[in-house]
């Protein structure tokens, strides 16, 4: 695939990546347009994760290059944001505080570039911002729209997301999926906007991307425009 | 400025976390007093009041490193608990901002068992101070910052680890031999008035220094290893 670096969102070339023996990354090239909605797909331990995490800067490599917004994960930080399965979120506070804390981190003493306020963005993932009581005592789907509400109050160019529909009921994975389609719209000062995203559910995600990357063991064995 | 109020954020969100669990100081005061109890026990110091001036120092100093130890063992498990590690480091905020924060709430948390648990040993070893108090005003501070600093850098150091509540103490000990031994010596040069303290007193600056300057600059290439 041969683009300009200005319409590739994220990009490796040779990527490995171990893990004591086990390689969860093995030779992978792969580059994602800006602006679309890319999936990929594959068996547990197939890489996905891995691949993200790498997106992401959370993850090193052991061979190979990794280009985000045409830099490194790590100077890309800031206009990236990224949502594991797990809420990355503090358990005694509420959604609320929750998000005013990472906001205020987001904003880093500037005047904030979020799109929206913490409220709005709980708004947005269909929660009540005056919710008093802890995140702790959320159901599971709850926490991700919050997780989700964190990620969106960023205003990233891209947004890596890792099974963000694995706690959550039909009705709610497709509400959640409205909203990403609904946040590519956004106006963004960097372009496009673009969602790499991870999942077992297949059937929810495929009518809407706009192509579809798998992996097996590490490898990527197809790459497609959906 | 900017870096103070990313500084303030961290802190005050630890604040507020141990204000809702108290799980810190309640285990700290729960064992350091169980030491001092034990060791009261122990050595009769009603019996001889020299004897204990003179080792009354080192056990108040060993008492808090046990104590402090445990507490600072589980100080990072809220960010280790759903990965919030992950979305801390995603925002652009510094990394040193984020061990700054912890380690002065370390800090008070360490200092509010100290108000406690001060006029308890004082009680129980039935001590008189022989040499000039005042100096108790710089120990106090300096030796539990000397704990916390490495402490807090050193829990960070040993997360990914499995065995972490064994990995902490046997990093720490040895890390803080020099500062125990300074606080040690301080400490029963004020009980016993037998020497001046501000020698001692000048080498746990010099230590507080040095280490706290380490931690922060190792910080970032720490909390990012795999």
């Amino acid at each position: 695939m041969t683009t300009s670096t200005s319409t590739i969102a994220a990009e490796t070339t040779g990527v490995s990546k171990l893990f004591g023996n086990f390689a969860a990354l093995r030779q992978v090239t792969c580059s994602f347009a800006a602006g679309g909605l890319h999936v990929l797909l594959g068996e547990n331990g197939a890489g996905k994760s891995t691949l993200v995490r790498v997106f992401a800067g959370l993850s090193g490599i052991d061979a190979g290059t990794v280009h985000v917004l045409g830099k490194s994960p790590r100077e890309s930080q800031g206009r990236v944001a990224y949502m594991s399965h797990a809420p990355m979120l503090y358990e005694e506070m509420t959604a609320m505080e929750n998000l005013q804390y990472f906001a205020a981190l987001y904003s880093n003493g500037k005047d904030c570039g979020c799109s929206g306020s913490p409220e709005m963005a709980l708004r947005s993932v269909g929660l009540d911002p005056h919710l008093t009581r802890p995140v702790s005592l959320y159901s599971q789907g709850m926490r991700q729209r919050v997780s989700l509400a964190r990620v969106l109050m960023a205003d990233p160019e891209l947004l890596l997301l890792d099974e963000p529909f694995s706690n959550m009921d039909m009705d709610g994975a497709r509400q959640m999926l409205d909203l990403l389609l609904d946040f590519r719209t956004w106006p963004s000062p960097g372009g496009a906007r673009t969602i790499i995203l991870t999942t077992h559910q297949a059937e929810l995600v495929l009518p809407v991307a706009d192509s579809v990357l798998r992996l097996h063991r590490g490898k990527v064995v197809s790459e497609a425009a959906a | 400025m900017k870096y103070v109020r990313t500084v303030w954020l961290h802190l005050s969100k630890d604040l507020r976390l141990e204000w809702r669990s108290r799980d810190a100081i309640i285990a700290m005061l729960s064992f350091t007093l169980l030491i001092a109890v034990v060791f009261a026990l122990a050595f009769d110091p009603t019996g001889q009041p020299t004897t204990a001036r003179a080792v009354s120092g080192g056990l108040l100093w060993m008492g808090l490193l046990f104590a402090a130890t445990t507490a600072l063992n589980g100080s990072w498990d809220r960010e280790r608990r759903n990965q919030v590690l992950d979305a801390q480091r995603m925002t652009p905020a510094a990394p040193s901002a984020l061990f700054l924060g912890k380690a002065i709430a370390n800090f008070l948390f360490v200092a509010a068992v100290e108000v406690i648990l001060g006029p308890v040993f004082f009680l129980f070893f039935n001590l008189h101070v022989l040499g000039d108090a005042k100096w108790l005003a710089a120990i106090l501070p300096l030796g539990t910052w000397a704990l916390v600093v490495n402490g807090t850098f050193l829990a960070v150091l040993s997360l990914r680890t499995r065995n972490r509540a064994m990995m902490l103490p046997m990093v720490l000990f040895p890390v803080a031999i020099p500062a125990l031994l300074a606080m040690v010596q301080a400490t029963t040069a004020v009980l016993t008035g037998e020497f001046e303290p501000q020698l001692w007193i000048r080498v746990l600056f010099g230590y507080d220094v040095i280490f706290t300057t380490i931690s922060i600059l190792l910080f970032e290439a720490v909390l990012n290893a795999e």
